[in-house]
């Protein structure tokens, strides 16, 4: 872990009446009225709803690319809810770590490159990269498959790449949109399998968009938004009839 | 940083090899024109300068007609010619000349064996030598009888005794001008082309006194040279030839002159101010192509960030900040326009050497001119990659992400 901004005594994340508005006057979109959420180190997250229901807003709000309009968003108990650009992405490059349904890898770049990119913003010499990035390869699986190019890739392998970007700076959320969106049943599960060990044994904490009730099975808190709301905020029943 | 952002751009530029190549054509052809421009245009001003050498800067020459005319152009046919008086006043009379020659030239052909040549036969004398600094290859130069009586006796150029001989001796032999059976008694030494492209060689000398009787059939000088002595200027010594030339030709306070001193340092300056604008002027045309090169690569550094939108939503994702991204975009152009601007140094050296060759000049390539050309395409890069990196910079993530 980096150095956690997260205590024991507070939660990782904290969304307080987040409200974002797109356009004004009659085109105006009200995409969140007033999101409270409290997210834990550790937890893993799936958040659900229909299309339109705010839930990729408030993602790109919690992956510190877009800003709510109003409300207060703590991350590791500071506000930042008004970062400037830079102060955002340098966030998002020391905490964060991205999963997207169609993978998002730079083409004609090699398995290797595509997960070093993180840590060559991070400034890291060129060897210690490699290191880390081969290490992170490893860990979802692909020793062996560094130097393929994503064309040379299955869609599981791809997204594993993915996966391997995102863990490779070693960040304390990940952020999945619809990570098997793209994926037949079985890919499915093995990516989900991924993503909950990493949450189980490396204590990341993951946020997961998804319409796939299969899928959300796999976290341990499920979030329903409507209309721009959370319409409802349980514990996993499959976590909670494990614990019985 | 900058070393990732110089391997990214290289990349990509290889990427698309040859849309690279189309881009920095502009640069290139601009870059080049400069160069070739100036490599030629400083060789040929080093040509001129090395010919007024040849010439002897001291030289002046004199000749009848109305003034101001440059070197070219027609003797004023109103004006009374010169004499070999003229020629022996000039030498005697004023102190700042060391030596005066008479000259009177006619184009003739002439013929040894079967070989036909036609060249520039030149009436002069031994003072000739003198004053234009020229020595013989073979043989001697007239006897004082020969000048005097104006026998048949001749002393061949270089070109003219290798037209005529090719590499035998011509010494003693008799060649025809015309009529005229004349004997080769010398060879001059190799002087080259002057700066007005002609070839000094392609001479053949005999006494002014035998030209006047046998091939003028007058007692004209066309054109007197005198060689001022060294330590005085040229100015004073066509000063003091003005004066005496007005003063023998009779010409009023209130005349203009009816002959003409040229001072082979004005010719010098009037064919390198010339060769100075042309080059200025191409290199102005030169750098509307850097200009047009420029935009070229700013319109395909556009479309470049329109194509990688989405690479730039995944880089400013991972954590890329503004500064990052505008980074790699920038050195992208910089790289491209450098690559460009190499190519054009080595293509516009290349040119000039070629056409430093086909005008026959000295190769003279300007390291500052190379430098500059190279600082050039980089500053080029940098004016015009800025607005298209900025916007890449710029973009929103969440946009850029959904980018398809």
């Amino acid at each position: 872990m980096n150095t956690a901004p997260a205590s024991a005594s507070r939660p990782l994340i904290r969304l307080q009446g987040i409200t974002k508005i797109y356009g004004s006057g009659d085109a105006e979109v009200r995409a969140l009225r007033g999101i409270d959420m409290d997210i834990n180190a550790g937890e893993f997250v799936a958040i659900m709803g229909p299309s339109g229901s705010g839930k990729s807003t408030a993602m790109n709000i919690l992956g510190f690319l877009d800003k709510p309009t109003a409300g207060h968003y703590f991350f590791g108990g500071a506000a930042v809810d008004h970062l400037s650009r830079d102060q955002l992405a340098l966030l998002r490059r020391n905490f964060l770590g991205f999963v997207f349904q169609g993978y998002n890898l730079l083409a004609r770049t090699s398995a290797l490159d595509n997960v070093e990119l993180p840590l060559i913003y991070q400034g890291m010499a060129g060897s210690k990269r490699r290191q880390l990035a081969r290490e992170a390869l490893a860990k979802v699986g692909l020793q062996g498959r560094e130097d393929h190019h994503p064309s040379q890739l299955s869609g599981g392998q791809q997204q594993r790449v993915a996966i391997a970007r995102a863990i490779v700076t070693n960040p304390d959320v990940i952020l999945a949109d619809e990570p098997t969106g793209n994926l037949d049943t079985a890919r499915s599960h093995e990516i989900m399998d991924l993503l909950t060990d990493l949450n189980r044994r490396d204590g990341i904490t993951i946020l997961m968009v998804t319409h796939e009730p299969d899928m959300a099975e796999y976290a341990d808190r499920m979030v329903h938004f409507l209309d721009g709301r959370i319409e409802s905020d349980n514990n996993n029943n499959k976590v909670a009839n494990d614990a019985v | 940083m900058l070393y990732e952002a110089m391997r990214l751009a290289l990349q990509a530029i290889l990427r698309n090899a040859f849309r690279s190549f189309l881009t920095v054509l502009g640069i290139v052809i601009g870059v080049a024109a400069v160069i070739a421009m100036v490599t030629v245009g400083q060789g040929s001003t080093d040509q001129v300068e090395a010919d007024v050498a040849t010439l002897g800067t001291n030289l002046l020459m004199i000749r009848p007609g109305q003034p101001s005319r440059g070197p070219g152009s027609g003797v004023g046919g109103s004006a009374a010619s010169l004499t070999l008086k003229d020629v022996d006043a000039i030498e005697q009379q004023i102190a700042s000349v060391a030596v005066a020659a008479p000259s009177n030239a006619r184009s003739m052909t002439a013929i040894f064996g079967n070989v036909n040549y036609t060249t520039t036969v030149t009436g002069t004398d031994n003072r000739y030598l003198t004053a234009r600094d020229w020595d013989l290859a073979s043989g001697r130069s007239f006897y004082e009888s020969e000048q005097r009586t104006g026998s048949s006796a001749c002393i061949l150029g270089h070109t003219v005794q290798e037209k005529l001989f090719g590499n035998g001796s011509p010494l003693g032999a008799n060649i025809r001008l015309k009529q005229i059976s004349c004997r080769v008694i010398g060879t001059l030494e190799v002087k080259g082309a002057s700066s007005f492209g002609t070839d000094q060689d392609d001479i053949i000398l005999i006494p002014i006194k035998a030209f006047q009787r046998r091939i003028s059939g007058n007692q004209d000088v066309s054109m007197i040279y005198a060689s001022i002595r060294s330590g005085i200027s040229t100015e004073k010594g066509k000063a003091d030839i003005e004066s005496l030339m007005r003063e023998r030709r009779r010409i009023g306070p209130f005349e203009e002159d009816d002959f003409n001193v040229f001072d082979m340092k004005q010719i010098t300056s009037m064919l390198t101010g010339i060769t100075g604008v042309l080059t200025g002027l191409l290199s102005a045309v030169a750098a509307v192509s850097l200009l047009v090169g420029g935009i070229g690569i700013m319109n395909i550094m556009l479309v470049s960030v329109t194509e990688r939108t989405r690479e730039i939503g995944i880089r400013l994702a991972v954590g890329a900040t503004e500064g990052q991204v505008l980074l790699q975009f920038l050195v992208e152009a910089i790289v491209l326009s450098l690559i460009g601007g190499l190519i054009g140094i080595v293509l516009g050296l290349a040119l000039g050497l070629l056409g430093s060759r086909l005008l026959s000049i000295p190769f003279a390539p300007d390291a500052t001119i190379v430098l500059a050309a190279f600082l050039f395409s980089a500053l080029v890069g940098i004016l015009f990659g800025y607005f298209p990196a900025r916007r890449a910079a710029r973009m929103d993530p969440i946009e850029a992400l959904r980018h398809q």
